[in-house]
């Protein structure tokens, strides 16, 4: 049995680079508690997956980890109160993200009480179901805190026939200026640890591997002095590369195995959570308390005391930045996560929600000077740093030309957007915005494309059933003739004929109206496997479904789903 | 307080185009050095001519297809293309010789395709090929090693005669010049001689052939002076590999494949067939593999590919060099594997993460 820093094996990965890390700064003061705001807005979509559902109304009153939104669906996450206070309002607000748009959010006045609702916590978790494990870690709104925020009681489930052999906590933290995991490590690795064993009880996993750069000695000591005698946890020092702290790189570093491309890492018996959510659980099953805070890394060249402090979710970030002293008028750019994947916000006002990691006020100094974007020479300086293997160079041009057929031959969609290339390019060509352009378009052309089979056929069904109409309405009428003729015809014409005459019109009209049926039948039940496509698409996309959603998607939606999420799913691989 | 929102990465690695020529023109100095030590002052002056005309020849084009001209003038790269051209010619070539060459490089090879990134065909070895097609005389008339030649020239001189043709009083041109090595060994070769004799008639040491009145073209390894520049490629060479501008596979595989070819044919042969050390030192073997070769612009992309790349060119600066019309033969290999690169892009791609077994 290997216990505490055993070091075992490592594998590489392809490609990656060394950016200055810049982390040093935000690590020379302990973490604190951020101050407590007046007022805290908390999105209802702070997750991968479906909004939650609000449950209360303005003007109620609520306590501290009250739950005042309820997951809706299966894929989605529940929001706590981070404080006692009063509702003062549900609506829409902006939120943290990409596209900049807003969201319907509570807003919580907080009363300074900080009173807790009554919570009760598990006494011994290995006497506990897995299953019920995972309900509490659901109730209590865990999600992933590496950045992406996909519910982890979904990836503590390793479905029925998967025997799950590593679980791999994440404490790499590639990215440069991130150290809110550094100081969890070093501050609280008691925590980790205990969530770690829950989290292998709850996958039954053989072996639990917590993962973390040497750029972090004292979070390594201090995680292995934590980990020390405890049976199947190993911890493993990585050579620091970005972007290791992607999971199927990481994966690959550990176990040296290669996760399919439009699998999931679960599929080769290995499930991975962050280090911090690990903590996260810890705290929902033996304190029963409910994801409600985490920690965030406020750092930057604009801020003055760069820390990492514990910050209620809802929190303004400038309040944050006020406490760390920052210098709003240098700020020429604030990015959410790392400079490597973050993305740029819109606004100080917008508040931390479960996945914000670091707030990084960058100035203009910090950035450099703004280099002219110069023509591709071909160099290669991508490619050999792309983790996926994949040519940048080629995915450049094609993507730049409109040739997406050509673009998705080269395996546009196994780009993860971690931006090596682009961090790279000799010509400062912003590939990954060209990327992400290119996926964009094409899936814009997948929906423009789904839309107009849908018209098709709603117009071939309206063609087929006015049809259908028609023949019945002759049918009818043919019956109607028919007894008629068949008396008419009776004394004069030879009676077989005209009865058999009638007999086969009787035949022809039923036959076609049974057709109709068949054909009727045929559409309703086509109707029915569109909308429960559509259904379990809705659900795949919402969010990083994984084959142990219950709804197993088809391959085709599964490749969409890597796609759809994979923005802000790489965010938390990366982290 | 609302904030500009570009996207990631928000952090760029200090790298430009302007660095990466920089440094490839900073490893070509030990090269260059060894030039003038053996050649005199002409490529010296040859370098600043063709510097002139393709900044001059870039800026004119940029002007006439509107483009911002100071980005481009600064990448460096039609300065590298211009000494690159220089260092192919002869040193006593006449100014029009290098003007006309860089011309045709810069403003056809290069900028009619659309100018940097652009362009298909390697424009230094565009530009060497129409002036040796063109000027056959001209670009075959090298001069011998100074240290041995009865008349060198000094700066001036040289100068004088690149640029009016005016020589100091009882020298005449054919008196300094000399066919190249590799050239004088076709020659003979094609005259019936063994590889032994000619060495042994060239190859002499000072004393005797001051006897005999010939000038030794050959060296201890290669040509005489060649195998020096040679050198000094190789040195800025495997400094560009060390500072990773460029990679291993290139000038690996075409050295790789010159020897190889050279190697097996001498084995078969050596009456005939000059020796390998002899086919890696002269001519342009080493400038070739570390610096016109790598040019990214028109090689193969990927790894695999540049073997192939590299393995081609060597292969075809050994036939053209024994079989072909010409002496040397790197500009021609590095034009038809231009030609080819695109393919082998095509069929040489990497296996992309997580697709390896289906």
């Amino acid at each position: 049995m290997n216990s505490g820093n055993t070091e075992a094996k490592l594998w590489d990965f392809h490609g990656g680079v060394h950016p200055e890390q810049n982390k040093l700064q935000s690590t020379m003061e302990s973490s604190a508690p951020a101050r407590m705001p007046e007022k805290l807005i908390l999105p209802l979509h702070q997750h991968i997956g479906a909004a939650a559902e609000p449950i209360v109304e303005v003007g109620d009153q609520v306590l501290k980890g009250q739950k005042i939104a309820s997951a809706d669906g299966y894929v989605s996450a529940s929001v706590h109160a981070p404080t006692s206070g009063k509702v003062i309002d549900i609506s829409e607000h902006p939120i943290p993200h990409p596209s900049g748009l807003s969201a319907l959010s509570i807003v919580i006045e907080t009363d300074g009480h900080d009173e807790w609702i009554e919570y009760r916590a598990e006494q011994d978790y290995t006497e506990t179901n897995p299953s019920h494990l995972r309900n509490i870690i659901r109730e209590a709104g865990v999600v992933g805190l590496g950045g992406a925020g996909f519910p982890s009681f979904i990836k503590l489930n390793p479905g029925s026939q998967k025997k799950i052999k590593t679980l791999i906590l994440n404490g790499v933290e590639c990215e440069p200026y991130i150290t809110c995991d550094d100081m969890l490590m070093r501050e609280d690795p008691q925590s980790i640890i205990a969530g770690a064993r829950i989290m292998r009880h709850a996958l039954q996993a053989e072996e639990c591997v917590i993962a973390i750069e040497d750029n972090k000695p004292q979070a390594y000591e201090s995680i292995c002095h934590a980990a020390k005698g405890i049976a199947g946890l190993r911890v493993a020092r990585v050579p620091t590369r970005y972007p290791q702290g992607s999971e199927k790189q990481l994966v690959q570093v550990i176990t040296g195995k290669e996760v399919p491309s439009n699998g999931l890492a679960v599929s080769i018996g290995v499930v991975c959570h962050n280090v911090s959510t690990a903590a996260a659980i810890y705290r929902a099953i033996h304190l029963g308390q409910p994801l409600i805070s985490r920690m965030v890394t406020i750092t930057g060249a604009a801020v003055k005391r760069p820390r990492n402090l514990e910050v209620l979710f809802g929190t303004p970030i400038e309040e944050l930045l006020q406490q760390c002293e920052v210098e709003s008028k240098q700020i020429e750019r604030l990015v959410m996560g790392g400079p490597m994947m973050g993305f740029a916000l819109h606004d100080s006002s917008l508040p931390v929600i479960k996945t914000t990691n670091c707030i990084i006020a960058v100035t203009r100094k910090e950035l450099g000077l703004e280099q002219a974007v110069m023509p591709c020479i071909r160099c290669g300086a991508c490619a050999d740093v792309c983790p996926v293997k994949l040519l940048p160079q080629q995915l450049y041009w094609h993507s730049r030309a409109k040739e997406f057929d050509k673009a998705q031959e080269y395996d546009l969609f196994d780009c993860i957007e971690c931006g090596c290339c682009s961090y790279v390019c000799p010509s400062n060509i912003p590939l990954v915005q060209f990327y992400r352009f290119a996926k964009g378009a094409i899936w814009t052309q997948e929906q423009e494309q789904k839309k107009s089979d849908q018209a098709r056929e709603r117009h071939e069904f309206r063609q087929t059933r006015i049809e259908r109409e028609k023949q019945e309405r002759e049918a009818k009428r043919a019956k109607k003739k028919a007894p008629r003729a068949k008396k008419a015809a009776a004394p004069k014409a030879p009676p077989v004929d005209g009865a058999k005459m009638a007999e086969k019109m009787r035949d022809e009209a039923m036959s076609q109206r049974d057709s109709a049926v068949e054909a009727r039948k045929a559409e309703i039940q086509a109707a029915v496997a569109r909308v429960k496509a559509k259904k379990e698409r809705a659900t795949v996309q919402a969010g990083d479904a994984t084959s142990i959603t219950p709804a197993a998607p088809s391959k085709g939606d599964a490749d969409k789903k890597n796609d759809s999420s994979s923005a802000s799913d790489n965010n938390e691989q990366v982290q | 307080m609302p904030f500009n929102t570009p996207t990631s990465p928000h952090q760029l690695a200090p790298t430009s185009i302007t660095r990466v020529m920089v440094m490839v023109m900073l490893a070509l100095i030990p090269g260059i050095i060894a030039y003038v030590w053996f050649f005199g002052w002409g490529v010296v002056i040859n370098i600043c001519i063709a510097l002139v005309t393709a900044l001059s020849c870039e800026a004119l084009i940029l002007k006439l297809r509107q483009r911002p001209l100071t980005p481009s003038l600064s990448d460096g790269s039609a300065a590298l293309t211009a000494i690159l051209i220089a260092l192919t010619l002869p040193p006593l070539s006449p100014w029009w010789l290098t003007v006309i060459g860089v011309a045709f490089a810069i403003i056809i090879a290069k900028q009619l395709y659309g100018g940097l990134g652009f362009n298909p065909f390697n424009p230094a070895m565009v530009g060497y090929v129409m002036l040796l097609i063109s000027f056959p005389r001209e670009m075959t008339s090298w001069i011998p090693p100074s240290a041995l030649a009865d008349n060198s020239l000094d700066f001036l001189e040289t100068a004088l005669f690149i640029l009016f043709h005016t020589l100091p009083d009882g020298v005449t041109f054919d008196a300094l010049t000399e066919a190249t090595p590799l050239d004088s060994l076709k020659t003979h070769i094609a005259l019936g001689n063994t590889v032994d004799e000619v060495r042994a008639q060239l190859g002499l040491d000072e004393e005797a052939s001051r006897v005999l009145s010939v000038i030794p073209i050959f060296g201890a390894i290669g040509g005489k002076g060649w195998e020096w520049i040679g050198g000094g490629f190789l040195l800025g060479g495997l400094w560009l590999i060390y500072k990773k501008v460029i990679s291993w596979h290139i000038p690996v595989a075409m050295l790789g494949s010159l020897l190889a070819m050279s190697s097996i044919f001498y084995l078969i042969d050596p009456e005939h067939y000059a020796t390998p050390m002899f086919h890696l030192f002269s001519g342009a073997a080493m400038l070739g593999a570390f610096f016109i070769a790598t040019d990214p612009v028109t090689a193969a992309a990927s790894n695999r590919g540049k073997i192939i790349y590299g393995c081609g060119i060597g292969i075809f600066t050994y036939v053209i060099r024994t079989w072909g019309g010409y002496p040397d033969a790197v500009a021609f290999a590095v034009l038809l594997l231009n030609m080819c690169a695109p393919l082998i892009d095509h069929y040489f791609k990497s296996s992309v993460f997580g697709h390896k077994k289906g």
